[in-house]
């Protein structure tokens, strides 16, 4: 069949349209396990465990103290990013509560200060009672609580994911 | 002589360089271009400048957690110069962030963004928003205390965003927590991605300022009107175009190497930024700031009502692209000189000036409590005996001090009790201490009857005398 000017036409739009199509599809199939890769950390499980940070005894009842743990599953290179803080304090003979030291405001580390007992945030000026309740500054609600359990005479924290909002 | 005459003439050739790309570089200018065109070129230049200490920087910088901390030590004290790389792509941040800032202003305040300029604006828009984002990623990379708390902070406003806030957070984190994913995220984005993103749109901005041209600067009667802008710019050009290069490049050269020079000199005679302690989060004892060009932002989170600021976190960030990227739809056309347009003036006046006042509030968060005062001082403390002296004791055991200043001494997040026996009998003082309120936490279930009597007794003898 000789080429008239429409075929021609028809085969030029065929041959566009078909370059572009191919480089759409090709640019999705690489896209899939680099959005993956990149997005990974959503799919991940969580991956929460039981930390275990001391005898029961050393703890005396009333005080709060800072408390270091290792997080769940830190990468090698980690270095002292694999470790995290908390504010524990020990209630009474087999109760404990425990404070993230992330202001509820926007995540700064508040600081206990156990003759005026309150917790106070040095970004935005966020004040928290003993019990984490807010006393004042921006914060919109007191301070996130870690669970707390005590096991054949050991405290033991439930690791969390950085608290937010 | 003759060969090499020859080899540049073959180079030319195969080039295209004086038939292509010399006429690009020559393209008509109108002849009123002048000093206030500057700040583009001079921002594209700090970009080059920040490009080359990068990448002189990544030489040495080790991107995890457990060395990036200790290469910035290695960097800054023992390689040589180093000092001086780090300062200059310190300060180049800044400048950077300065110019652009500048030119965009330039660019509103002229009119230059309205018809057929769109796509310039918008193009510049996004290098605004990538330039703050290299600023920010830019200084976690320090790896610092501040560096870590920044990344915390930045987590916990995406939180804020309804619905997906979690997803962002952890996104952003790469995970659950800040950890060795984390920094590795940052150094990626800060010197692959976006750097490759700003050259991307840097070649579109300035493929489409060649495209339509260096906008006249305004005179007080320039109107836009689409249906006859480009014919009356293209007459201008004609009768009195002068070629960019170099009628009107060299105040570009001038002003870059005038951007340049401060660059250096403050590289060498101030230094980069200084290190905090190591990034862990196991050290409470941290006071974070961000960087200077985000410390405005920092001192609004403290000053908003909190009722608010759900809505603003997500709220302000959304509306101030919102209204960059619709500008030139909604005012394509009309006045372009700043003296016909009043309003244009009077919001970059507002901005620049809150801006600038908002850094210096934050540099100074009065907000924040003071962790280390220094003790009273003995004009204050002589001659006091007995419940007083006791009461005096307590002031700065109990942190009243921490947020309430007397004689000079002390926080600024309360009042000024320096005479506050004068303004509030001993029964009212009680009761303010003891019940709190308006920020001032209440102390009645942690001071004991005589402890509250002496701290009251002390504070009332604060008079003016």
């Amino acid at each position: 069949m000789p080429d008239t000017a429409e075929s021609l036409l028809n085969r030029r739009r065929f041959l566009s349209l078909l370059s572009l199509g191919l480089g759409a599809l090709a640019a999705l199939v690489l896209s899939v396990p680099v959005l993956a890769y990149l997005l990974s950390p959503l799919l991940d499980p969580n991956r929460n465990v039981w930390r275990n940070l001391g005898s029961v005894d050393q703890f005396k009842v009333g005080d709060t103290v800072k408390v270091d743990f290792e997080e769940p599953s830190p990468l090698p290179w980690s270095g002292q990013t694999a470790q995290a803080a908390l504010w524990l304090r020990r209630d009474d003979a087999t109760h404990f509560t425990a404070f993230a030291v992330n202001c509820a405001h926007l995540g700064c580390p508040v600081d206990w200060r156990p003759d005026a007992k309150l917790f106070l945030c040095p970004c935005h000026g966020g004040v928290y009672y003993a019990d984490g309740s807010v006393a004042g500054g921006p914060p919109p609600r007191p301070l996130f609580r870690y669970d707390t359990r005590v096991e054949n005479g050991t405290v033991e924290i439930l690791t969390r994911p950085l608290p937010v909002g | 002589m003759q060969a090499v005459r020859r080899a540049a003439c073959w180079l030319d050739k195969r080039l295209g360089f004086s038939s292509a790309i010399l006429p690009v570089i020559r393209h008509p200018v109108p002849r009123s271009v002048n000093w206030w065109y500057v700040f583009g070129s001079a921002t594209l230049v700090a970009f080059l400048v920040q490009v080359v200490t990068g990448v002189a920087l990544a030489f040495s910088y080790v991107p995890a957690p457990n060395s990036a901390y200790e290469t910035l030590q290695f960097i800054t004290h023992q390689a040589v110069l180093g000092n001086i790389v780090r300062g200059i792509h310190y300060w180049g941040a800044s400048a950077m962030v300065v110019l652009i800032f500048v030119h965009l202003c330039r660019t509103f305040l002229m009119g230059s963004y309205k018809f057929p300029r769109e796509l310039n604006w918008l193009t510049g828009v996004l290098l605004f928003g990538l330039t703050l984002g290299m600023a920010f990623t830019g200084q976690l990379l320090r790896w610092d205390q501040d560096a870590y708390w920044a990344v915390v902070v930045g987590a916990e406003q995406a939180g804020r965003v309804p619905v997906v806030g979690d997803l962002l957070a952890q996104v952003l984190v790469a995970g659950q927590t800040v950890g060795g994913a984390t920094l590795t995220r940052f150094y990626a984005t800060h010197v692959f991605l976006f750097p490759a993103l700003i050259f991307a749109l840097v070649g579109i901005h300035l493929y489409l300022v060649v495209r339509h041209g260096i906008s006249e600067p305004p005179g007080r009667r320039d109107v836009v009107d689409p249906a006859t802008y480009e014919a009356r710019y293209q007459e201008l050009i004609h009768q009195e175009g002068v070629p960019f290069w170099p009628d009107a490049a060299w105040r570009d050269v001038l002003f870059a190497l005038a951007v340049g020079a401060a660059v250096v000199l403050l590289a060498v005679v101030i230094g980069p930024a200084t290190l905090g302690d190591k990034a862990d989060p196991t050290n409470i004892q941290a006071n974070p700031r961000p960087d200077w060009y985000f410390l405005w932002y920092f001192a609004l989170l403290a000053l908003m009502p909190p009722g608010l600021e759900n809505w603003f976190m997500v709220g302000f960030p959304l509306l101030v692209v919102v209204v960059l990227l619709a500008l030139p739809f909604v005012a394509p056309a009309g006045e372009r000189s700043p003296f016909r347009r009043p309003w244009a003036v009077g919001v970059v006046g507002f901005c620049a000036l809150s801006i600038g006042t908002l850094v210096w509030y934050g540099s100074v968060s009065p907000w924040s409590p003071n962790f280390q005062p220094a003790p009273l001082p003995a004009t204050v403390t002589q001659g006091l005996s007995g419940d007083a002296l006791r009461g005096a004791q307590l002031f700065q055991a109990k942190d009243c001090i921490t947020c309430h200043t007397i004689a000079g001494t002390g926080g600024q997040r309360g009042p000024d009790l320096s005479t506050i026996g004068d303004q509030l009998s001993p029964d009212q003082l009680t009761w303010r201490i003891a019940t709190g309120g308006n920020n001032m936490p209440a102390y009645g279930a942690t001071l004991q009857p005589a402890e509250m009597a002496a701290l009251v007794d002390f504070l009332s003898q604060l008079r003016s005398r």
